[in-house]
């Protein structure tokens, strides 16, 4: 129906815990066309996350049901396929760079052995194989790209003897594993500081237009928002209540929400008055 | 000169030691820093993990000793004064995760009424006093009632200011207190805080990485790097003209949302590759000129 890679139409997600029913998306519509950055952005509870976990396929259910709508990934709808196509596409058309690098490598096993398993797994569903070595070789291929300095050093270290910032590019390179078209970061970077922040959105921002990826950044950071993509969906209370081309959201916001959130910003060249007397600073 | 604080030569040396327990170095956390801050003034403490910010912080409360140096509060040596009721009444601090540095088994009212209990109220007046308080930080008097985990995170940082006030204390020491809130939220919370320092004299050491915050909220920053301040002033002129490199790197990193903010952000390439490991943090932090040598890279 639509030439976006990625189109959510209309997803309503609903929640259920202890008997009480709670509408956490109402409708949400968003595209993501090929090649394309766009971003989602929204405070705590806005359900940003709910939305990137129902287009990965990473909701429980129960708590969680789709009560309507379409995700459609290169115009098949994700949420009709059978769960073996879907497995097909997940981590491989479409992978997840994740938040918390700490927690989301795991610290008993070393990089390679934790990549090549990813790489094992995402060929078997494909039906493709690889030799081990031929596994390790796309390995430090891929933490090439990530611009590690020694690939193969990093391959064999275990994640503590990393720093954040590696770990996090590690995150990235298991992403770019199986060359997917569509990468879904869930706000990168912001367990880092702030130098090493700017660094992994640079990086992630190269990546993607080396690579022709499209990429969507969930995030609650409008500096973010700035920064990595062309294209914004605002979400609040489960509604995109506003999107535009971002620099056009920065410049001439339209809804009352996204107004408060671009005000309540503090900025670096001064001016933002915070108490009753507005004399900060 | 009316300094409510004052920061003279601090150095805190930490031990490395070996796998098998042998000392194998020192690591200067915190070197010779010095600075202060006038009564009634905001003084923003800006620097990443490692810099030793929050050794500094845990310092002036006492919960470190400094290897040398001195930490003047109100004209006098706190040596040999942490820790005793007196000093606790006049330095307090706010953390930054309010999640954790509440007692999830107490009530708001009876974390609240630890400080008062500590440092005499009577307990016939605590009720009175707790209701004062959670007025003071906007929160209903109900609140007293309530466990922290019926509250949300801007209300839980509120119950932590009031705690924090409970002792009426001079100098508020101010730890990353809103980088665990939505944007919105934090921008609450930092009105309160502005109100709060004007209608209670209070002076305040802010310590943040975030620097768009810093520039709107201290009138002071200094930018701690691997332990040293290498550069102070008023925030307005620091942030318009860095002289330092890492200051001119930190500005070039924070993302920001408008064309001015960018044209005030130094053009300097972010370093590329790698972060530095531990050793060779240990042997930058013991070298000449760091920033050079981490950018160069």
């Amino acid at each position: 129906m639509s030439e976006a890679l990625l189109s959510v139409r209309n997803l309503s997600v609903q929640f259920t815990t202890y008997g009480q029913t709670n509408q956490v998306l109402k409708g949400v519509s968003l595209d993501v066309p090929a090649r394309s950055q766009i971003a989602l952005v929204g405070e705590s509870g806005s359900g940003k996350t709910v939305t990137m976990r129902a287009i990965m396929g990473l909701l429980r259910t129960p708590p969680a049901k789709i009560i309507g709508g379409q995700i459609f990934y290169d115009g098949r709808d994700l949420l009709t396929m059978p769960d073996r196509d879907r497995l097909k596409l997940r981590g491989t058309a479409m992978s997840m760079v994740f938040q918390d690098p700490m927690s989301s490598l795991n610290p008993v096993f070393t990089i390679a052995d934790q990549m090549g398993t990813i790489l094992k797994y995402a060929d078997r569903r494909l039906g493709r194989s690889r030799s081990a070595k031929e596994r390790m070789d796309r390995v430090h291929e891929v933490l090439g790209q990530v611009r590690m300095r020694d690939p193969e050093r990093v391959a064999r270290s275990y994640p503590i003897m990393l720093s954040g910032g590696m770990r996090q590019r590690v995150l990235i390179a298991m992403a770019l594993l199986s060359e997917p078209r569509l990468l879904i970061a869930d706000e990168p970077g912001t367990a880092l500081d702030v130098t090493t922040q700017a660094q992994i959105l640079k990086l992630l921002k190269d990546l993607v237009e080396e690579r022709g990826l499209a990429l969507l950044m969930i995030t609650h950071n409008l500096g973010v928002v700035r920064e990595t993509s062309n294209y914004v969906y605002v979400m609040n209370k489960g509604v995109v209540v506003e999107h535009r081309p971002t620099a056009e959201l920065f410049e001439a916001p339209r809804d009352d929400y996204t107004k408060a959130l671009i005000a309540a910003v503090p900025r670096l060249t001064g001016g933002t008055s915070f108490g009753k007397s507005g004399a900060a600073a | 000169m009316s300094n409510m604080l004052e920061v003279v030569g601090l150095t805190k040396l930490f031990p490395v030691r070996s796998a098998f327990g042998r000392k194998a170095g020192e690591v200067r956390a915190v070197d010779n820093v010095s600075f202060s801050i006038e009564n009634g003034k905001v003084y923003g403490l800006a620097g990443e993990s490692g810099s030793g910010k929050s050794t500094i912080a845990r310092m002036i409360m006492g919960l470190a000793q400094p290897t040398s140096g001195d930490i003047l509060l109100d004209g006098h040596s706190i040596t040999g004064e942490t820790g005793t009721r007196a000093y606790g009444r006049k330095v307090q601090m706010v953390f930054q995760n309010p999640g954790s540095s509440l007692n999830p088994r107490r009530t708001v009212g009876q974390s609240i009424a630890v400080p008062l209990a500590a440092h005499g109220t009577p307990s016939s007046e605590h009720k009175r006093r707790i209701a004062e308080l959670l007025e003071m930080v906007q929160l209903p008097a109900d609140f007293a009632l309530r466990y922290p985990h019926e509250l949300s995170g801007g209300q839980k940082q509120r119950v932590a200011i009031a705690r924090a006030l409970a002792v009426a204390p001079q100098l508020l020491i101010l730890d990353e207190p809103t980088s665990a809130l939505d944007v919105s939220v934090q921008a609450r919370v930092m009105d309160l805080l502005v109100d709060l320092g004007q209608q209670l004299g209070l002076t305040y050491l802010f310590i943040s990485h975030d620097l768009s915050l810093m520039r709107n909220f201290a009138d002071t920053v200094g930018v701690l790097y691997l332990g040293k301040i290498v550069e102070t002033g008023p925030t307005a002129s620091v942030f318009e003209a860095p002289q330092h490199d890492y200051t001119r790197l930190l500005l070039a990193s924070v993302p920001v949302i408008s064309a001015e903010e960018e044209a005030l952000r130094p053009k300097i390439p972010l370093i590329d590759g790698e972060i530095p490991t531990a050793e060779q943090l240990i042997a930058l932090r013991n070298g000449a000129n760091p920033v050079s040598q981490r950018t160069s890279e």
